[in-house]
């Protein structure tokens, strides 16, 4: 394995003691971007262009180039605008944000300071989910100690320019990642997605324009103008660039986040976290958290992991999140469980995402404890054509994409299953 | 204005919902419901009431079936009492590919009692939860505030152990 360069953007401090402290930030360069940027010496249209430059795609899953959504918000619009961070982070096999949180969270302060300036927004909320309290703890202090530091409240640092920098806890839904289901949360209200359009940038939080991005677009933007786009953007490959943080679980020996740069091989990427556990063989991998597509190990070997490699594969980068699985992982019981997620999930708004996430875990569900009948592959790819696209979320695909992908890859296993009504493991 | 009394939103309990409130527009109070929910099931021992509810509704200026849909559509609100500490076991992907199921089949053998049931002390809970977003540990736990990762029988016997 080659030398692989680790945490050059938003884990570049999670090394040091008290990464978390607006000391340590301060040492290391942090604040300089914002200091700038109030004092005029960069100007909005500039940021935009840089952050163009460095072909930074949106790191919640979509891939959105983040310098165009930037450029949909006029700044110069009367009224409030909003900038939001979406810290929901509750995609399965995701956990990458939280180590943003915990360990660099200034440069997500920071991130959102200059977003917010971008798109003309004097107030901004991170969205953090209710269970990661010890991280919303650490983001609130760095929050706090910005605010001591006069980088953060009204005519900041002499430059007439105000903004306000909150947090809004959730209570436990997935659902509330999705971007307009998180404004309706932030609005007090059930998390149910709106019909887009209208989309965020004219009609967002409280019915003013609104820009949404992920914790680790944004905590990305002060390094991207620290050290220029092209920096960023030559980090990574063509379509894509910079560093990427892959969150890796399941099946290796070292589970962790790793931040390195787009487009490196994934089977160096799976060498970095240790190989597969227990020096098993392995069987498949989800790239991209549980709404992209299995892939089997022989695809996943070959790929890497940038938007373009892994689309080829058959799947997607979406929020870099591999999940790892040996030779002994049932497939079955692996959909069954993700099946069930979605169904729990679902926020129930729309007819064939809310029947569709029940039938399809109920189907997997009877094939899993041995009562499958013949037909029910064939009923389980029906149901799962039916739901893509003729839904309002994201939600509706998600759901769907493991219930194909499964089958096409592994569908053997679930004949087994309905034939012998056991695993293939299983020795009767 | 006559200040109205309540029950439970007075003294500290008003205060820290009232600092929530504040960060919202002041039109919008109703941004507040979430946090205003999560500490009025707090000081009430980790679980809602149709009382609370009302109370909250009442306080921030929203009709009552607005604070009950909001209270039942997220997972982290209670409806019936849970143990002093509710043990949400993560059984999703990436906790189950490292044996989360086999955790959470121990933990009702040890305490015996089911998902969702109260031990008889009232001491303890057991809940099946989805993604907590810290798969690099799995499988993982959250009791109370606290994430506890890397989790083996073993592990869950002794932090069960040190809990008062
Ligand atoms: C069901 C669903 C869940 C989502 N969950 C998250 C999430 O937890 N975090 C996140 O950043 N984006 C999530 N997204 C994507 C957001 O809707 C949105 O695209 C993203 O926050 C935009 O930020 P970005 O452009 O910086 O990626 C989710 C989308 C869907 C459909
Ligand atoms: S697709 Fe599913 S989750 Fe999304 S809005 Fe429709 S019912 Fe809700
Ligand atoms: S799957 Fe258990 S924490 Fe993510």
């Amino acid at each position: 394995m080659a030398d692989i360069p680790l945490n050059e953007c938003c884990y570049r401090l999670n090394h040091l003691d008290q990464s978390w402290d607006i000391d340590v930030y301060m040492a290391n360069g942090g604040y300089e971007v914002w200091k700038k940027v109030l004092a005029g010496e960069i100007t909005p249209q500039e940021i935009i262009d840089e952050v163009k430059t460095s072909n930074i795609r949106g790191r919640g899953g979509a891939g959105f180039p983040t310098g165009l959504k930037w450029s949909f918000m006029n700044r110069h619009a009367p009224g409030p605008k909003y900038i939001l961070c979406n810290s929901d982070e509750g995609e399965p096999g995701t956990f990458k944000d939280r180590d943003i949180l915990r360990y660099n969270p200034h440069q997500l302060v920071e991130g959102m300071m200059i977003a917010g300036y971008v798109i003309g927004a004097s107030a901004g909320y991170n969205y953090i989910r209710g269970e990661f309290w010890q991280p919303y703890k650490r983001f609130d202090n760095a929050v706090k100690q910005a605010y001591e530091a006069g980088l953060l409240g009204k005519n900041i640092l002499g430059s007439g320019w105000d903004f306000d920098l909150y947090t809004h806890l959730g209570a436990g839904a997935y659902i509330c990642g999705e971007e307009t289901a998180l404004i309706e949360s932030i609005e007090g209200k059930k998390g149910q997605p709106r019909f887009k359009p209208p989309f965020p940038a004219s009609y967002g939080l409280y019915g003013k324009p609104t820009t949404i991005n992920n914790t680790e677009t944004l905590a990305s933007i002060p390094m991207i103008l620290a050290k220029g786009g092209k920096w960023f953007a030559d980090l990574g490959v063509p379509g894509a660039g910079g560093t990427k943080i892959y969150a890796v679980s399941g099946h290796v020996e070292k589970p962790g986040n790793y931040e390195v740069r787009m487009g490196t091989p994934f089977k160096d990427l799976l060498a970095l976290a240790g190989g597969v556990w227990k020096g098993r063989k392995l069987k498949a991998v989800i790239p991209g958290g549980s709404s992209t597509a299995v892939l089997p190990a022989e695809k996943a070997m070959a790929m890497n992991m940038d938007y373009d490699s892994i689309a080829k594969a058959g799947s997607f980068l979406g929020a870099g999140s591999v999940i790892i699985m040996d030779e002994t992982t049932d497939m079955v019981k692996a959909l069954e469980r993700l099946t069930w997620f979605y169904y729990e999930e679902s926020c129930g708004q729309c007819t064939p995402c809310r029947e569709g996430t029940g039938w399809m875990y109920r189907v997997v569900h009877r094939i899993r404890t041995g009562k499958g009948r013949p037909e029910d592959i064939e009923m389980l790819k029906d149901v799962s054509g039916k739901i893509m696209g003729r839904v309002i979320c994201g939600l509706g695909d998600a759901a769907s994409i493991p219930v194909a992908s499964f089958l096409e890859h592994f569908e053997p296993e679930f004949r087994h299953y309905i034939e012998h009504g056991c695993s293939i493991y299983d020795r009767a | 204005m006559s200040e109205k009394q309540y029950q439970v939103i007075k003294g500290e309990v008003k205060e820290r919902i009232d600092r929530w409130i504040a960060q919202y527009p002041e039109d919008q109070r109703q941004s507040a419901v979430m946090p205003a929910l999560r500490i009025v099931q707090e000081v009430n021992g980790g679980y809602l009431t149709r009382e609370l509810m009302d109370e909250v509704a009442d306080y921030l200026g929203m009709p009552p079936i607005a604070v009950y849909e909001v209270a039942t559509f997220y997972s982290m609100y209670e409806h019936k009492p849970v143990g002093r500490y509710k043990i949400c076991m993560c059984t999703n992907i990436s906790c189950m590919l490292r044996d989360a199921d086999d955790l959470v089949a121990y933990l009702q053998e040890k305490l015996g009692v089911g998902i969702g049931e109260v031990t008889p002390d009232g001491k303890f809970s057991i809940k099946k939860v989805e993604c907590l977003g810290a798969c690099g540990e799995a499988p993982v736990a959250m009791i109370g505030k606290e994430y506890y990762g890397n989790l083996t029988r073993e592990r869950l016997d002794e932090l069960l152990d040190s809990l008062e």
